[in-house]
């Protein structure tokens, strides 16, 4: 009777200690799943790639190998982790560098303004170029007689001063 | 005698557009010299007058709790301004010699360093102070606009200013002894 009494209480205190390994497990997973979670490197390159290395010029810094670099992909997990916002971490990096860390240019209207008027410019001054280029192969085809042979050139100009030279006689 | 007028036709590019193009061309052409000339103008050199800026400080490296300082502030001292940046491994070099200096000077009260942070991160430069016991003044070169102003070609690069705000040496890249820094200072205190 006594060996039963003591393979019970055995069991019971096997079957509580498998219950707190359990919890005790439990717990640490509970743990872990109230951690903040930690950006990832997409969501730090997402960020970076809108930046760029204002050491090492033109290049972006989701892909400059330098070591400031290093660290400025550090500092936008941080402020991610932080829970800053794109827009706040971008606004940090121009406070700090300047304007020419942005890929893109501030939203300003010198930003659009200036290349969209060079831009005007050069297409006005290319199309009265075509215009100049064409005009004399035009001039040149209407002075071809029937037969493919050059006519005398008639510049409107000369005639009109014949006209007139006539007139006066 | 009858007045007879006779107009040419219009012939070439039109006078507007050829005003117009060579408007922009002395335009580009004068943006490109600019360019070139501020490439080739180097650091800003010795015996020109250093106008004012403002470097803000970082936390726990200010000068009489001040969080901002004046050049103009420090006329009738001699400022020794060194660019520097945590990820710069020449700068490392200089560290302790500067520091060294600064502390040799400091009792005097007639020399300041000023230590500007350059494209640098504030955790990694608070590392990098601590790492090398820095103790004398310094803060971030915010938009860069006191590097632009000494048209800086890298770091470590420091400058002496004497007594009346006038440059008087540039040392381009780190020092290797104290002797070296102190050969650029004495002559100022005199």
């Amino acid at each position: 009777m006594k060996d039963v009494h003591a393979k019970r209480f055995t069991d019971y205190v096997l079957l509580l200690a498998v219950l707190f390994a359990f919890l005790f497990a439990l717990s640490f997973t509970l743990t872990a799943s109230a951690q903040e979670p930690t950006p990832s490197d997409d969501d730090v390159n997402r960020i970076a790639k809108q930046l760029y290395c204002p050491v090492c010029e033109s290049t972006p810094l989701d892909v400059c190998p330098t070591e400031a670099c290093r660290q400025w992909r550090d500092l936008i997990r941080t402020m991610l982790t932080e829970g800053k916002s794109e827009a706040e971490i971008k606004q940090y990096f121009v406070a700090q560098y300047g304007d020419r860390v942005l890929a893109e240019p501030p939203n300003r209207l010198a930003s659009y303004l200036v290349p969209a008027i060079a831009i005007l410019l050069g297409v006005l001054l290319l199309a009265r170029g075509f215009q100049m280029w064409i005009k004399p192969s035009k001039a040149e085809a209407a002075s071809m007689d029937p037969q493919g042979k050059p006519q005398q050139p008639v510049d409107p100009y000369i005639a009109r001063l014949e006209e007139e030279l006539k007139k006066q006689k | 005698m009858t007045e007879t007028s006779i107009s040419a036709p219009r012939r070439g590019v039109p006078l507007w557009a050829q005003v117009l193009i060579w408007v922009f061309l002395v335009g580009l052409l004068a943006i490109v010299a600019l360019g070139l000339r501020r490439a080739q103008q180097g650091t800003v050199q010795p015996g020109q007058k250093i106008d004012n800026f403002k470097l803000p400080l970082y936390s726990g490296y200010q000068i009489d709790g001040q969080s901002e300082i004046n050049l103009e502030d420090l006329r009738g001292k001699v400022v020794v301004i060194n660019f520097w940046a945590s990820w710069c491994k020449p700068c490392e070099q200089e560290a302790a010699e500067l520091e060294q200096a600064w502390e040799e000077y400091e009792p005097s009260g007639q020399v300041v360093f000023l230590g500007v942070d350059y494209v640098d991160t504030e955790p990694e430069a608070r590392v990098y102070m601590k790492k090398f016991g820095i103790t004398f003044a310094n803060g971030p070169d915010l938009r860069t606009r006191i590097s632009q102003y000494f048209r800086i070609k890298g770091v470590p690069e420091t400058y002496f200013v004497d007594k009346n705000g006038v440059l008087q040496y540039v040392q381009v890249g780190p020092f290797t002894s104290v002797e070296q820094i102190h050969a650029q200072i004495d002559p100022l205190l005199k």
